[in-house]
């Protein structure tokens, strides 16, 4: 298939969908520390949340992919000497993209998250708390399963960003679908085939993930009329 | 000092270059994509299956594959084809700029004709009975009533498509174009100094987008006052 580089591109596919899942993981953990700093009552604190969703959510992801790779990479080797570490200091692909993606991600899923949790009336955490409910009872029982529900929306068209925005990771040379189809094309001389090739491949991607999400917001919905127009 | 900000002075030029290139891409790009948008939402919210099924498979794809793809596939991948090498588009087609903006235009029209497609969805039903009850036949209705309250409505929510677009025009770079994102390339590989050369890039997006998300702000004022929530 594809003139034999059917195997690779399928290899970077797999390659894509794990950077992609594991850059959401980091994305959701930064993203939930984002908005509860946003939502914090301390003032820098908020200040600190609100200053990396605007800086962020205002600088191109290749920008911010180029300057976290080459850029990172480089104050990495700048300040190592001055620690006394002298070997050049070579960062892994793909933890470097994990992480990257992650940390735009985070502030993309900040604002999500914050909105979610402003969605939930007060007084639902105020009747946990007059029921006896600890504060971490009312935290996970009642405020995180309703958060849920309003964050998914949101949530699933930051996933179909990020897992699109991942084809840029291949521009600073991780091996993902994009860059196989890359390889493929150069070589064969058919480059419309090959990135044919991959964005039937991401349209897959999308569209599964499409299906799934539509699912959990089912389930998370239970309980919800929605306004019958 | 680990900071070397004096090649970037040196080379504010070339930046300030990179930030024409970058206007002049997103600007042709949007006039272009809002003028497919506009028929493209039409036929999205069309009964007619005939009219509406292309369009939405249209969106479909588009909105379903990385920008990046879609670049390469019209930049490099046309070339594949001896017919549009010999054809008379190919001074075009092999040109880096006209590539971008055509694969910019295209991807802005099918997000731009779903958020003119959900506003126009979104009409208050009575006026549109109202409109039926003067009289006025369907052109007139699209033209008088439907469009011109659906584009206003689709203000905030077509401010976020531009700064995506001014964002994804960053990609010009990639196909060799000197953008601002090109120019923080060229810096970084002749000077190696890739921090701050592309710590240089952020700002002037920051600044752009700010710009920019100010320029609604004050079209939405100005368009969309009757919408907003009463003052106390």
């Amino acid at each position: 298939m594809l003139n034999g580089y059917g195997s690779t591109i399928l290899e970077g596919a797999w390659l894509t969908l794990m950077l992609a899942l594991s850059s959401v993981a980091v994305a959701i953990l930064l993203g939930l520390l984002g908005a509860a700093f946003r939502l914090s009552p301390v003032k820098w604190l908020a200040a600190l949340g609100e200053t990396y969703a605007t800086v962020i959510r205002g600088i191109p992801d290749l920008v911010l992919i180029l300057l976290i790779f080459y850029g990172g990479q480089d104050m990495v080797n700048r300040v190592a000497p001055m620690l006394g570490y002298d070997e050049y200091i070579d960062i892994n692909p793909f933890i470097a993209g994990v992480f990257t993606m992650g940390f735009i991600f985070g502030a993309y899923l900040s604002e999500t998250f914050r909105g979610a949790f402003m969605a939930i009336p007060k007084g639902q955490a105020e009747a946990g708390l007059a029921y006896g409910m600890s504060g971490a009872k009312v935290f996970f029982r009642i405020l995180v399963p309703q958060m849920i529900r309003f964050a998914i929306p949101g949530f699933t068209n930051n996933w179909l960003v990020l897992t699109k925005a991942t084809a840029l990771i291949s521009v600073v040379g991780l091996q993902d679908m994009m860059f196989k189809a890359k390889s493929a094309a150069d070589a064969t001389r058919e480059p419309f085939t090959f990135y044919l090739a991959v964005a039937a491949l991401y349209l897959v991607l999308t569209s599964v993930s499409l299906l799934a999400l539509r699912f959990l917001d089912k389930r998370y919905s239970v309980g919800t009329k929605a306004a019958d127009l | 000092m680990i900071f070397d900000y004096n090649v970037i002075w040196e080379n504010l030029p070339l930046y300030l270059g990179g930030v024409l290139v970058t206007l002049k891409l997103l600007l042709i790009a949007l006039a272009l994509g809002l003028a497919m948008a506009i028929p493209l939402g039409l036929m999205r919210v069309s009964k007619s299956q005939l009219l509406n099924f292309p369009a939405w498979l249209y969106t479909y794809v588009i909105r379903g594959t990385p920008m990046l793809v879609q670049l390469f596939l019209i930049y490099y991948g046309l070339a594949q084809f001896e017919a549009v090498r010999e054809g008379l588009l190919w001074p075009y087609l092999s040109d880096a700029t006209f590539c971008a903006i055509l694969a910019f235009a295209i991807n802005t029209s099918a997000y731009s004709a779903e958020i003119l497609a959900g506003s126009l969805r979104a009409t208050p039903h009575g006026e549109i009975e109202a409109a039926k009850a003067m009289g006025m036949s369907r052109a007139k209705l699209y033209r008088r009533i439907l469009l011109p309250s659906a584009l206003r409505r689709a203000l905030p929510q077509y401010s976020n498509e531009v700064i995506m677009m001014l964002h994804t025009t960053s990609l010009a770079s990639i196909v060799t174009l000197i953008d601002i994102t090109g120019a923080a390339r060229t810096v970084s590989s002749q000077h190696y100094l890739p921090f701050e050369a592309f710590i240089t890039a952020g700002a002037f997006y920051l600044v752009l987008t700010f710009i920019l998300v100010r320029l609604f702000k004050s079209a939405e004022r100005r368009w969309l006052v009757y919408l907003a929530p009463r003052k106390a």
